[in-house]
């Protein structure tokens, strides 16, 4: 037998090292492909809009940016804003994540040293789209490490189009997650790659990777709680090696420290409980690496006899240990934890206690649909990628099935986090579909070497040479199955494996390979290119319809065209060119980092919502009658008041619409603002049927005030599909200075305090005077 | 009455070998037990220190204790890399293990460096 095979293994190497770098050469164009495709798909609102910031938080970051690029690195991490927060000011260089601010920052200077004049705006941009092209590529690497170059591959086309991703970082969206991802991804990569080979090297990138992403984003307490687990499921399913040793104690030391340096994280890295699970699993690791090298080197009875004396000794140590820890973190009133972090393990906990993080939308569970809105095809290819992972089961594909159940049950309770969800669905369904394609293509090619093999053996071969040629062919289709096989799975362990497999393959002369019937294979195969292309078509839809509107301007289209809404720029552009630089400007918070952005006046409260008590002040302002409200807002130095009004467009997020939100805020905190007092049936109504406290509120009458005037006196309010109930009415405190063209954004001004109070004759002459009667006509002075 | 004497001897016999088995490792790898050994060391010192005197400037404790800390972890990785006995490891060249190992070392101390204050 050996003779013919040496025969036929001559051939062989020089097609499949052809073979190797044909398919390298592919890999990395479709590479090339993937990173232009997420580029280009999140593009969309450039087109349609304009190269604009979009939302809220982006315009607080990109002005931190132009402050970073006009100043330098030391007045940025030395930076006291005033022109927020009235009269508190805030620390920005202690409390802002620098990550994605140094990065434009860092690309921006590049590209100006490189004479390449692009406006800081733009490098803000287009930042998001870059970065996730980076994120696709690490997705490859990652997926390559757990399963091979075709899972790889399909997992980075998956993750640049996945609606929930593109959601959060179209061009424009200039938030951290626009870079937090890419790096969560990147650092999940280099502690698979330190996992698999047990490099120090790597060990040490994937601390660097680490600090790079707590310099980026909140969310890295995801990572340093994730890989412990992991670690400790590695442990407790036996799976304990020295690499894993090597991949986590020193990222747990060098990790704490580095994240100790970022500024707003400080000595939270060793003090709060969202690290205390890297600090148990570091010593648990220890004494399991204790224990093994104590088993390696003792004889097993010995052995057994250390075992006994520990865990005697050492269970009266641990529970001391654990008593006096447990001791500490009940002290303290939330247990360590910080609020955030408390409503994501008790989902019930923030519409309790805080009801600022109950409020932001982006808090809320998300419903079933989303689900299907952003992961779409994604959502059932998961379970085939778990089955996937476990067939066979690696310390790697462990910790992407780890990865996935935890960033579901997270997704769960919020659905801003089903951003974190969207990376580990892409892996999974990669690998699902990469093993799907290999045993159809698997089937298909053993049936076309079948049929070649049939058409052989009929075109006259000697008897003797019958029986030799069939087995041949079967053994060559063996091995080229094996070395079909060797190129998706080119990890180092698996090249000993399969040197193993391939003596065995020559040794047997009938191996069945697992194959389909070739004509259910071309059909799933078609089938399967056609999910992919459903895909495709939702992704598109999702990124161009959906996700790419930058609600700063909106659009909307009626029978006569395309109408734009460009209100609120107007409205800043208004405040920047008609009010003094140092006037104060209040409005809810929503609109803070606008403000502050684009119109460059101080504000009283911002998105930032870390003053609580602030917030409520400017709530109980909102919803007190107009000479309580221009009291408080007068205490504050306010000059301007500008509110958000959809009635006369039917743009439904408008200050009305946020008013319950005003009222409990203010509420909680000052407790003569009563809730049930607006309710109307424990409705909030602004009708006729409204509370008499509501209709004298200063956020009606400021949304309201000559409303009539645009309707010919009916005053009907297209958001909350009624007539309003107090329709003709004047303001006393307040006057209007401006109201934009479609009445969305309308400005206030206090008016000032009185010189002279009509009306009220001095102390000495009141006596005389007080017996003359009080006439209907004298006129009651708002001042009092 | 028995019980006890069997522990002890128990105790005894498991010394005995525990310190037979460990001198028949080579001397390099009783080098870097050594150093890790000297590292623990200090960083107790260091927190019978701050118990002692109060634990201001904090993170002139916290690099002081954690680069002790992290310079033993380092060297039991490259102890782990380094031992022959150890089969994952064998095609590993020795100076590549050292190598990575200063590398590491570096980062960690600019780390500490920049966070001592």
């Amino acid at each position: 037998m050996a003779v013919p095979v040496d025969n036929l293994t001559k051939p062989t190497p020089p097609s499949s090292t052809l073979r190797f770098a044909f398919g390298n050469v592919i890999a990395f164009f479709i590479l090339l492909l993937i990173g232009v495709l997420a580029f280009s798909i999140r593009l969309f609102s450039v087109i349609k809009y304009e190269s604009v910031i979009h939302e809220f938080d982006p315009y607080f970051n990109y002005r931190v940016t132009q402050f970073l690029t006009k100043n330098g690195i030391y007045d940025f991490w030395n930076w006291f804003d005033d022109r927020t927060w009235y009269p508190l000011g805030r620390v920005i260089g202690g409390t802002v994540y620098p990550g994605l601010t140094l990065t434009a920052g860092t690309i921006w200077e590049v590209l100006q040293s490189l004479n390449i004049p692009l406006s800081v705006e733009t490098v803000c941009v287009f930042t998001a789209p870059v970065f996730s092209a980076f994120a696709a590529w690490a997705t490859y690497l990652l997926t390559k490490e757990v399963k091979g170059t075709g899972a790889g591959l399909t997992a980075a086309v998956l993750l640049a189009m996945v609606p929930s991703y593109i959601s959060r970082s179209v061009a424009g969206s200039y938030d951290n997650e626009a870079v937090a991802i890419f790096a969560l991804i990147f650092t999940f990569y280099l502690y698979i790659k330190t996992l698999n080979t047990g490099s120090l090297f790597y060990a040490t990138l994937n601390s660097i990777a680490y600090f790079y992403m707590v310099c980026s984003w909140g969310g890295y307490t995801f990572i340093i709680n994730l890989i412990p687990m992991h670690v400790l499921l590695c442990i407790v399913t036996g799976r304990y090696s020295s690499r894993l040793y090597i991949a986590y104690a020193p990222l747990v030391v060098l990790g704490t420290l580095l994240a100790a340096l970022v500024p707003v994280v400080g000595f939270n890295a060793v003090m709060t409980s969202e690290h205390f699970a890297s600090f148990l699993v570091f010593i648990v690791i220890h004494v399991v690496a204790l224990a093994y090298y104590i088993k390696g080197i003792l004889s097993p009875k010995m052995f057994k006899v250390a075992a006994t004396l520990v865990v005697s000794v050492g269970l009266v140590v641990c529970c001391a240990v654990v008593a006096i820890l447990l001791a500490v973190v009940a002290s303290s009133p939330t247990k360590g934890w910080s609020g955030r972090s408390l409503s994501l393990l008790d989902p019930t906990y923030a519409s309790k206690y805080i009801p600022i993080i109950a409020s932001v939308s982006e808090h809320q569970p998300p419903t079933w649909p989303s689900y299907f809105m952003d992961l779409n095809v994604l959502a059932f290819l998961v379970p085939a990628g778990i089955i996937a992972c476990f067939a066979p089961l690696s310390d790697a594909s462990s910790f992407v099935i780890l990865y996935l159940v935890m960033s579901v049950y997270f997704s769960g309770v919020m659905v801003r986090l089903m951003l974190v969800l969207a990376p580990a669905a892409c892996i999974m369904s990669g690998i699902a579909l990469s093993e799907a394609f290999d045993v159809f293509t698997r089937s298909i090619k053993f049936y076309i070497s079948n049929l070649s093999e049939f058409l052989q053996t009929d075109a006259g071969d000697t008897l003797p040479g019958n029986n030799v040629s069939p087995q041949n062919e079967v053994l060559k289709n063996e091995k080229k199955e094996d070395t079909l096989k060797e190129r998706p799975s080119r990890k180092n362990k698996k090249k000993e494996k399969e040197n193993i497999e391939k003596p065995s393959v020559k040794s047997k002369t009938e191996k069945r390979p697992l194959v389909l019937p070739v004509e259910a294979s071309f059909f799933a195969l078609f089938l399967t290119v056609l999910l992919g292309g459903f895909y495709v078509v939702h992704s598109v839809w999702a990124a161009a319809e959906a996700y790419s509107a930058p609600s700063i301007v909106l659009t909307s289209h009626s029978h006569d065209g395309l109408h734009v809404f460009d209100d609120f720029r107007e409205a800043y552009a208004w405040l920047s060119h008609n009010t003094e630089v140092d006037d104060k400007v209040a409005s809810w918070w929503d609109y803070g980092y606008q403000t502050t952005a684009m119109a460059n006046r101080t504000v009283i409260v911002d998105n930032n919502t870390w003053n609580n008590t602030h917030i409520a002040t400017v709530g109980t302002a909102m919803s007190s009658p107009e000479k309580a409200a221009w009291e408080i807002f007068n205490s504050l130095d306010v000059k301007y008041v500008l509110v958000v009004f959809g009635g006369l467009v039917g743009y439904p997020s408008d200050d009305i619409n946020k008013f319950l939100w005003m009222v409990r805020i203010g509420g909680g905190v000052f407790p003569h603002i009563k809730e049930p007092d607006y309710l109307r049936d424990g409705q909030y109504r602004i009708d006729s049927q409204a509370t008499p406290t509501m209709l004298n509120s200063l956020m009606y009458k400021l949304s309201y005030f000559r409303f009539v005037e645009t309707d010919g006196g009916k005053g009907y309010d297209r958001v909350r599909r009624t007539e309003i109930g107090k329709k003709y009415f004047k303001l006393t405190h307040f006057e209007e200075v401006f109201t934009t063209h479609h009445w969305m954004v309308r400005i206030y001004k206090l008016k000032p305090q009185k010189n002279r109070i009509r009306g009220k004759t001095k102390k000495s002459k009141s006596k005389t005077s007080s017996t003359t009667p009080r006439s209907g006509t004298v006129k009651k002075n708002p001042w009092h | 009455m028995v019980k006890p004497a069997t522990t002890k001897d128990d105790a005894h016999a498991l010394f005995h070998s525990l310190r037979s088995a460990y001198s028949a490792t080579p001397t390099n790898l009783k080098i870097i037990d050594l150093y890790v050994v000297f590292a623990v060391f200090t960083a107790l010192i260091q927190v019978a220190y701050m118990a002692i005197v109060g634990s201001f400037p904090f993170n002139s404790f916290l690099s002081g204790v954690l680069s002790c800390v992290g310079t033993a972890v380092l060297a039991v990785c490259l102890r782990i890399q380094v031992n022959k006995e150890n089969k994952e490891f064998k095609d590993l060249p020795p100076e590549r293990a050292f190598a990575d190992f200063v590398l590491c070392n570096l980062v960690l101390h600019l780390v500490i460096m920049n966070f001592l204050g």
